[in-house]
């Protein structure tokens, strides 16, 4: 009996346990083995040793695009959770038609990121798209957007003569375009995760807040804020880590790939690039490794100086 | 009240800015080339012509695209719910040497992330002969070990005494599995179920990595090449955009809270 008990389990795993080490777990071996190889769809394979790794290190393009990674994830992580945070705390008044918002806010988030984009760089064409329309009726006149390489620090800051330059110029206007699609795309996904948590804090908090005559913002910032902190930690690491694997949007928006002067190619764009349309396979895993590695340190740091400051009851 | 329709405001302003694009991808796709590169732009059509989405089908193979999106959607899902009701049973109920240490392999597996697995996962396949076939596009995403933990959670809740009483009668683990355990299961296998669906139909870069060949191409891949092919007629790319996200919205008004609860729960993403 305890044989058979045994036999079934095993075999019970099997179908998944196949797939998963065949596309999962051995990937990651041969991703490893190939880091070690100058490894291309043709010619003889190579053994290189560290030599991937130290190119990599020596690869401004690399930096560049994670610089742009960098900005992107510093804009659209923190635009997306704080509005998201503001939408859900208005739905959260017992407003009528909440139903009927909360559907149309979401709709975005079932639309695949492809038509998206497609219909994104349509409303941002420089010369007939319909956000220059809207300027103009307000007679601001209309920007390049996603042929504009322009840092918006180096904007900002000229009139002030200062003129920052390379990473410190910010995200380009054509990144900026880019940040605006993903936190509209994304928005939706926040707010009813948002709504969940403010869902969950007991009324009588609040009754002790208003008792003690704490405002609309102390209340919010003492009671709700600590309260829905684990909601928001949960949002700032999974946005990051949406963040940080954009690849879409780039293929499809930006001409040339990547952007005006490069500004928009984000690292998982400049791996694609590198891998399948290059193919210098080999140094394609370099790149994931230092994904791998990156996303995972920024995980961690998030994990000690955001955490400290969630309160789980 | 006042501050009622202050809220109010913001929210409807808020709800504009969500469906403008929406709203301008429909416009666009019913006018022609020459009043779409009118500016100022008109907010509606001149006329309702249906001639654009005519032409996007014939321009490019969108019939096999979306019978492509659909066999590969029926594969994968039909899979998963084989694996993953399996292993989610096997590591919820049976006892065997190194269960635990195993199911913790398949959760770290969850920590890596996509871009690590696409070189390597593209020679493995080439070495099979897999690339541009349904074998690439379906195999690999087969097992879903988020499926597995959402479903073991599930079946270690369920009472003791139902598999007492079913052992009693006789019957064996995959009897119990398909006659007792999956009909208490159904909200979770919904959840499952949308999931693979929109993540299939939304799908893009491993279709494009995988497969080269017009005839092997997917909604999404096909969509993302006719944008490249007719990227300047854009009423033709806003119908064809119009096209293939209709069955997903269509969907999603029907069945809005198993979605949300699906992307809340499985934290989905292309």
């Amino acid at each position: 009996m305890g044989q058979r008990k045994n036999r079934s389990g095993y075999l019970f795993i099997l179908p998944a346990l196949a797939v998963i080490i065949v596309f999962r777990f051995y990937p990651i071996l041969q991703a490893i083995r190939m880091s070690f190889f100058k490894w291309g769809m043709a010619g003889p394979l190579e053994v290189i040793g560290l030599r991937n790794f130290s190119r990599l290190l020596a690869d401004t393009k690399f930096y560049q695009s994670l610089g742009n990674t960098f900005w992107y994830l510093v804009f659209v992580v923190p635009l997306t959770i704080i509005l998201s945070v503001l939408f859900a705390q208005l739905l959260n008044q017992r407003v009528s038609g909440r139903g009927i918002y909360r559907t149309i806010y979401y709709l975005p988030v079932v639309t695949s990121i492809v038509a998206v984009s497609v219909v994104w760089k349509w409303i941002f064409n420089p010369d007939r798209g319909v956000l220059n329309a809207m300027f103009s009726l307000f007679g601001v006149e209309g920007l390049k957007w996603l042929n504009d390489a322009r840092g918006i620090f180096e904007i900002i800051l000229a009139p002030l003569n200062i003129a920052p330059s390379g990473f410190l110029s910010g995200p380009s206007i054509a990144l900026c375009a880019l940040i605006i699609m993903a936190v509209w795309h994304n928005i939706g996904y926040c707010v009813i995760i948002a709504l969940a948590g403010l869902q969950n804090v007991p009324e009588q908090y609040y009754e002790a807040a208003k008792i003690d005559g704490a405002g609309n913002w102390k209340t919010f910032r003492h009671v709700t804020l600590p309260l829905i902190s684990p909601t928001i930690f949960y949002l700032i690491i999974t946005q990051s880590i949406f963040a940080f694997n954009t690849f879409t949007p780039v293929y499809v928006m930006t001409q040339p790939p990547g952007g005006p002067l490069g500004t928009t190619k984000l690292v998982v764009f400049y791996l694609y690039e590198q891998a399948f349309k290059l193919w210098n396979l080999g140094y394609a895993n370099a790149i994931a490794f230092a994904v791998f590695i990156i996303i995972f340190l920024l995980t961690q740091f998030q994990k000690k100086f955001i955490e400290r400051r969630v309160h789980y009851e | 009240m006042n501050k009622k329709i202050g809220i109010h405001l913001f929210l409807i302003l808020a709800a504009f800015w969500m469906l403008l694009p929406f709203f301008w991808m429909l416009s666009t796709s019913f006018k022609t080339q020459m009043e779409a590169l009118r500016f100022p732009p008109t907010i509606f059509p001149a006329a309702l012509l249906f001639s654009n989405y005519l032409e996007a089908f014939r321009q490019v193979d969108f019939s096999r695209y979306f019978l492509n999106t659909i066999i590969m959607t029926a594969g994968t899902t039909l899979l998963v719910f084989i694996t993953s009701t399996l292993a989610a049973y096997a590591f919820a109920r049976l006892r065997f040497w190194g269960r635990d240490s195993l199911f913790t392999l398949f959760l770290a597996m969850m920590m890596i992330p996509i871009p690590v697995y696409l070189a390597p996962s593209y020679v493995i396949l080439s070495r099979l002969g897999w690339i541009d076939t349904f074998m690439a596009l379906i195999i690999p995403w087969s097992a879903n070990v988020f499926a597995i933990f959402l479903l073991r959670q599930h079946f270690r809740m369920l009472p003791q005494e139902l598999f007492d009483a079913a052992r009693i009668d006789g019957l064996n683990h995959l009897q119990i599995l398909r006659r007792i355990v999956l009909p208490l299961s159904k909200a979770i296998l919904v959840t499952i179920g949308i999931f693979q669906i929109v993540s299939n139909w939304n799908a893009f870069l491993w279709p494009l990595i995988v497969t080269h060949s017009d005839s092997m191409r997917t909604i999404q891949t096909g969509l993302a090449y006719f944008s490249q092919a007719e990227s300047t007629n854009y009423p033709l790319l806003c119908a064809a955009s119009t096209f293939t996200t209709a069955p997903l919205i269509i969907m999603y008004f029907f069945v809005q809270k198993q979605i949300m609860e699906s992307y809340s729960r499985t934290g989905i993403k292309e």
